[in-house]
């Protein structure tokens, strides 16, 4: 493990917690830094965990009922005036169903809203595939002037949050998800938005992860190391910008990848590092993530299998891309 | 008789409405492409709101106390540039760049290149959500500006809109004045055939809004309507302002056809003369 990371000492003993839960820390704490700083809600206050806010500063909380695409216009006008809104549904809806209000009204005019799609991914579960949003990071990381950030686990989430205010003028997209997963960053883990961070140093190939998943490449980087294989585990939490200069220091040493994401693999993270890696140092890739497919019904963890990114399938990715390094 | 505008000025805007309508024609004519109906129709109001109705301050285009003019349809742009260009925002000379590559006269408009456009728009239906939420922040800080929202009829269509005006008239934004270009005209054909807005009023007093109806090319009209949502506290007021689609020439007015093209030269010089002579009525000095 890099020791500058900070992460926790023992993996196995992760508390758990929901990303979300770090995203609405974040939100009152900024309420309290920033008068500016106003919370849209569609209907989801407790699920989006947009309600701490809510209770905290019910003058700076606003209702939109179940209108995601007015939630975008309406935040749009609240930032054009000056002020700071922060959009918080799930995944699905937003940027989903509003997704031509944030291009026109939001990035197009160049203005500073907040978008947290909550509930993205299949850890979703039992809701189905309506409510899994497998497609949020590619929607976003294509429009000009927007950040993209996952985070990892809810220390992350809070960080970034507050980061997405502090250290960002423009739109910023922050992704959570909906069940508890692992913490295993600390309050002295380094964030900085479009800054990846190397987790473990191993000299074999390169998992570049983001999301709660990154645990599951940890953890498999750990059981690999057991075998003989070591893995670089690098947290991009930050899609857009795309820390490129952390990404090919590492690849140009290990000569081969495996992306970790939970999400379609089309224009997603790992077609992200894909795109810089043909560019400027081709290397083979193997892609975790969901294969052009909805997902389903069932447990977050069997789903997770199911949809092979369990870790024994970013093992099995592992030793396929090792074995295709020339 | 009008409590808020004297015969003077009306018949002054109404000149001004006139240059405006002459300074779109050669605007357009030079794009070759463009919207020509929508952008004449609205000529009166537009005039009223720049020459009379609105605080603002040409010079200053970012002052944070201006009134603000979001224009929802942004395909009329046309004749928004025109008559900020009267106003003085920019040179008249630049309206010959409209739709050019490099100019701040965008297609559709965009905020970031041009100061005082206030939003980008062209997508239809999300400019009132923009305006409701200038006018929830502006009421929050205790401002006392006002916002209007200009639309067209079809947009009303779009769902955004209606979600929009749902959150208005439940949050009471009487500092938000909507208004309508009701010219019955669409890129298909007429509302009503290709689907029905009416009754319009009905809707929107449903949603709790304050609606009036005047005459678009009645000045005087138009700004009592302004002045009246002004004195109204528990609601937005909506004005739908019963337009005629090409008005000022008469080859244009009411025909559909005419919604997304531009003049051609020899068209524009006729209807540019047209303007000028008042239709004949006068001779013109340019001939």
């Amino acid at each position: 493990m890099n020791k500058e990371a900070y992460l926790i000492e023992d993996l196995l003993k992760a508390e758990q917690v929901p990303t979300r839960d770090g995203y609405g820390k974040g939100l009152v704490e900024l309420g309290g830094k920033d008068d500016r700083v106003v919370v849209l809600c569609a209907d989801l206050a407790e699920s989006t965990r947009s309600h701490w806010f809510k209770e905290k500063f019910p003058e700076r909380y606003i209702e939109l009922g179940v209108a995601e695409q007015n939630m975008a216009t309406v935040a749009a006008g609240l930032a054009n005036y000056g002020k700071i809104p922060f959009i918080s549904s799930y995944a699905v809806f937003s940027p989903g169903r509003n997704n031509e209000q944030i291009r026109t009204t939001i990035s197009l005019n160049n203005l500073p809203v907040k978008i947290a799609g909550a509930h993205a991914g299949i850890s979703v579960g039992p809701d189905g595939a309506t409510h899994q949003a497998l497609e949020d990071i590619a929607l976003m990381r294509v429009q000009p002037r927007m950040t993209v950030i996952v985070p990892c686990d809810a220390i992350e989430a809070y960080k970034a949050t507050k980061a997405s205010v502090i250290n960002c003028d423009g739109p910023v997209y922050l992704r959570f998800g909906r069940e508890k997963s692992p913490v295993f960053t600390t309050e002295k883990t380094p964030f900085e938005i479009g800054k990846a961070i190397v987790l473990r140093e191993g000299k074999d190939l390169t998992i570049i992860g983001c999301g709660a998943l990154l645990y599951n490449a940890l953890l498999a980087a750990e059981e690999l190391s057991k075998e003989g294989i070591e893995a670089t585990v690098i947290n991009s939490h930050t899609i857009k910008p795309l820390d490129i200069a952390t990404i090919l220091n590492s690849v140009k040493e290990t000569k081969a990848v495996v992306t970790v994401e939970e999400h379609q693999v089309a224009g997603g993270l790992g077609s992200a590092v894909a795109e810089i890696l043909s560019q400027h140092f081709p290397a083979p890739q193997e892609f975790i993530g969901v294969h052009d497919r909805f997902g389903e019904s069932g447990e977050p963890d069997e789903l997770i299998e199911a949809f092979g990114m369990g870790v024994k399938d970013i093992k099995a990715a592992v030793l396929r891309v090792v074995k295709r390094k020339s | 008789m009008s409590h808020y505008i004297h015969d003077e000025k009306v018949k002054e805007l109404e000149e001004k409405a006139n240059q405006i309508r002459q300074s779109l024609i050669e605007e357009l004519v030079e794009a070759k492409s463009g919207h020509t109906a929508g952008p004449l129709g609205m000529a009166d109001i537009f005039t009223a709101l720049y020459f009379h109705i609105l605080n603002h301050d040409p010079k200053n285009p970012n002052w944070p106390d201006r009134d603000r003019l979001i224009l929802s349809n942004g395909h009329i742009c046309p004749i928004r540039y025109a008559v900020m260009a009267h106003a003085g925002y920019f040179p008249i000379e630049e309206l010959k760049t409209l739709r050019k590559y490099g100019t701040r006269l965008q297609g559709h408009p965009e905020r970031e290149r041009l100061p005082g456009i206030e939003t980008t728009s062209g997508p239809l239906g999300s400019g009132l959500g923009q305006a409701a939420g200038i006018a929830y922040g502006a009421r929050m800080d205790g401002k006392k500006f006002r916002v209007y929202c200009a639309m067209s009829d079809a947009e009303h269509q779009a769902g955004n809109l209606w979600e929009s005006a749902m959150f208005a008239g439940n949050n009471k934004l009487n500092n938000l004045t909507g208004i309508i270009d009701r010219n019955n005209i669409q890129i298909n054909g007429m509302t009503e055939n290709v689907m029905p807005l009416e009754p319009l009023k009905a809707k929107y007093e449903a949603f709790n809004w304050h609606v009036l109806e005047v005459d678009g090319h009645n000045i005087e009209e138009f700004v009592d309507a302004v002045e009246e949502a002004k004195a109204i506290y528990e609601k937005p007021t909506v004005i739908i302002a019963h337009t005629i689609p090409g008005k000022g020439i008469p080859e244009i007015e009411f025909d559909f056809n005419w919604h997304g093209k531009p003049p051609k030269p020899e068209e524009g010089a006729k209807f540019l003369n047209e303007l000028r002579t008042l239709g004949g009525k006068i001779k013109s000095e340019h001939e």
